[in-house]
């Protein structure tokens, strides 16, 4: 097998989860495992797109990072270490001082996440106010100022409301409010949903020079694999609530491993070719309190074969750096193996 | 009920234009002016110790008493003026009281949710069960029927509706986005509620409040009414009191009978009024109801559904 020498493998990483699971329970069903055995790690500086289907998981694992779970959700298993601290084990009150100030989120539709009778500039300030000493009226109105100049909004309308703020506008005072406290990590929900092409490119570009600029992690949920390639260093492929294929974006785009990840490259217009038809993955994601007894994705799956009815492919690993979940990998891994 | 963050700017703008909320406020504004300005606008003074003649009573309108005199041979027109401040006390303090207890249960009830949710819902369907009049009557009648007895039975009789409406509002409010994203801000519960559920459901309890006025009122001019109050003090639904159980209907002194009467309309009316006025002025989606979209098409002249002249003339 060819090793690989990642640029992280010797440092140690800032985010690190290990068979993170997670549990909607609903009394008259069996639990829906929308999250099951996830592992993966987010180094300092380093952007990570996760991507997927809708329902596959994404957002519940963003929720599950920030222990936001709606009341249903329950994290069955697994651990979230943020450098030494294990998440999981922190009481609520010790996760809300954490909350914002390491880890910050972006939301999905700037404008249901912003109050709409409160002021821009006040709700920036709300976090600084919850997390740091703000007796000094002056230097945090100065801060929320900063803040919005950094993303690119002018300082004097820091009084106005959401509703006087454009979509592209609103998004951008939403990063403004994730940087407030300087969080470490910051988690992006589909930050450019909703926005038309011109505004999605100018908020991806200031992620990333704001990443540049301050050193920031950056995880991105999104299914528009674009964004990904522009974005991000490493690439988490998800399906039904689990790992499909973990790799560099090199990696995925070039040599996607598990079916999946093929599919969905397949589904993404290419446009060197601009006549070749759009393919899509017929079917849809599981029911995920009524998985299928073997691999999660065999149901669907263009090169399914008797075993992946049987029993879940585990995670292998096709370089150091590349990981897959599916029993093509081992095959081609047996049959290299052979030639040996 | 939703608010646009306009709501609280454009709330006067809009509540200007609708006239029967100005109507309703330049209506309770008068009958607040007339219930401060009691003692220098009256004729006389209830409260003045007199010597009553036989022939003083149920006197008709006259110069002396405009509105003639009542079953004591006082001034029906002062009566009915110092009677503002009772009605209008009551009113504000009860609906003060009701307003308060249902919105703290109703909003914790609504963002808390669960058992706690279970538990003050169940109370609140318990109390709205049973007959508010009845139950008043006989705590009133129990403990002494003192002004501040008679606000405290009306105000903690009255709040259940609040409390649903306040109940309903938080639910929706919670499920919006910023509630979470106050949350992984690192939020507590009393936080979000202060900050972030209370504004939005403000404009409702505002309106509700209003409106609760109007009914405590009505509560307490039908216990006066039906005896049970204050005995210190001279309220509209006393004034009924004394002119009905003493004879002004077969004395055929109808003035008796009519000015309170048309005190407790008038207040109550007003409430409803503004009350409704604001609740249009705090939702714009109310006026413009889709029933009647299409009343406003048929009254459209029919000219105005043809091409005008200058379209034709650019076609050809």
């Amino acid at each position: 097998m060819m090793t690989e020498v990642t640029p992280h493998a010797h440092k140690q990483p800032l985010l690190e989860v290990k068979r993170l699971s997670v549990d909607y329970v609903d009394p008259s069903q069996p639990p829906a495992q929308a999250l099951r055995d996830l592992t993966f790690t987010l180094h300092r500086g380093e952007a990570l797109g996760v991507v997927g289907e809708s329902g596959c998981g994404k957002s519940t694992l963003m929720l599950a990072l920030m222990r936001l779970l709606p009341a249903a959700g329950r994290i069955v298993g697994g651990s979230v270490r943020l450098d030494d601290i294990e998440l999981l084990a922190l009481s609520e009150r010790e996760m809300a001082a954490l909350r914002w100030k390491r880890l910050a989120m972006i939301f999905q539709g700037a404008m249901n996440a912003l109050n709409p009778v409160r002021t821009v500039g006040d709700q920036i300030a709300e976090a600084i106010r919850l997390h740091e000493d703000a007796s000094d009226a002056r230097a945090l109105d100065r801060r929320v100022g900063e803040l919005l100049d950094l993303v690119g909004i002018a300082a004097s309308r820091r009084n106005q409301y959401p509703f006087q703020y454009s979509g592209g506008m609103r998004q951008r005072a939403m990063i403004a409010m994730a940087l407030a406290c300087s969080p470490d990590i910051v988690i992006a929900d589909e930050p450019t949903t909703a926005l038309d092409v011109m505004i999605q490119a100018q908020i991806l570009q200031l992620l990333a020079d704001l990443r540049r600029q301050l050193n920031l992690s950056i995880l991105l949920v999104t299914h528009d694999l674009g964004i990904v390639a522009e974005l991000c260093d490493r690439v988490l492929v998800m399906y039904g609530g689990a790992l499909a294929e973990y790799a560099g974006v090199d990696a995925i785009y070039n040599a996607p491993a598990h079916p999946y990840t093929q599919e969905l490259l397949k589904a993404f217009p290419d446009p060197t070719r601009p006549l070749q038809r759009l393919a899509s993955i017929p079917g849809s994601p599981p029911r995920l309190n009524d998985l299928p007894p073997g691999c999660r994705f065999a149901p669907r799956c263009p090169q399914v074969f008797d075993r992946c009815h049987l029993t879940p492919p585990r995670v292998y690993a096709i370089t150091s750096d590349h990981l897959a979940s599916c029993f093509l990998v081992e095959t081609q891994q047996t049959r290299g193996a052979r030639h040996e | 009920m939703e608010t646009t963050a306009a709501g609280y700017r454009g709330v006067w703008a809009r509540l200007r234009r609708n006239p029967m909320g100005m109507i309703g406020l330049i209506m309770l504004v008068v009958a607040i002016g007339v219930a401060v300005l009691a003692p220098w606008i009256s004729p006389y003074d209830p409260h003045a110790v007199t010597r009553v003649n036989i022939l003083d009573i149920y006197q008709p309108p006259s110069p002396a008493h405009w509105f003639g005199t009542d079953d004591a041979g006082r001034d029906v027109l002062s009566n009915f003026l110092y009677g503002a401040r009772v009605s209008l006390t009551v009113g504000f303090f009860a609906s003060f009281i009701s307003v308060t207890v249902g919105g703290l249960i109703g909003i914790s009830a609504g963002f808390l949710g669960g058992r706690t949710e279970g538990i003050l819902m169940r109370f609140t369907d318990i109390m709205l069960v049973i007959p508010d009049l009845p139950l008043a009557v006989v705590i009133v009648a129990l403990t002494k029927p003192s002004l501040t007895n008679i606000i405290l039975v009306i105000g903690l009789l009255g709040w259940t509706g609040t409390a649903r409406l306040v109940r309903a509002q938080t639910l929706s409010v919670k499920q919006r986005k910023f509630v979470v994203r106050a949350r992984a801000i690192g939020a507590g519960n009393s936080y979000i509620i202060r900050r972030h559920i209370f504004p939005l459901v403000l404009p409702l309890i505002v309106v509700n409040t209003v409106l609760v006025i109007s009914l405590a009122i009505l509560n307490e001019s039908t216990l006066s009414f039906l005896g049970l109050g204050d005995p210190a003090t001279l309220s509209w639904g006393q004034m009924l009191n004394y002119a009905f159980t003493r004879g002004a209907m077969s004395a055929g002194a109808w003035w008796a009978l009519v000015v309170p009467g048309f005190g407790i309309v008038w207040v109550v009316l007003s409430c409803t009024l503004l009350g409704q006025g604001l609740e249009q002025a705090l939702n714009p989606r109310l006026t413009t109801h889709h029933l009647a979209a299409d009343r406003t098409l048929k009254n459209l002249p029919r000219w105005e559904l043809e091409p005008t002249p200058v379209e034709q003339a650019g076609n050809v």
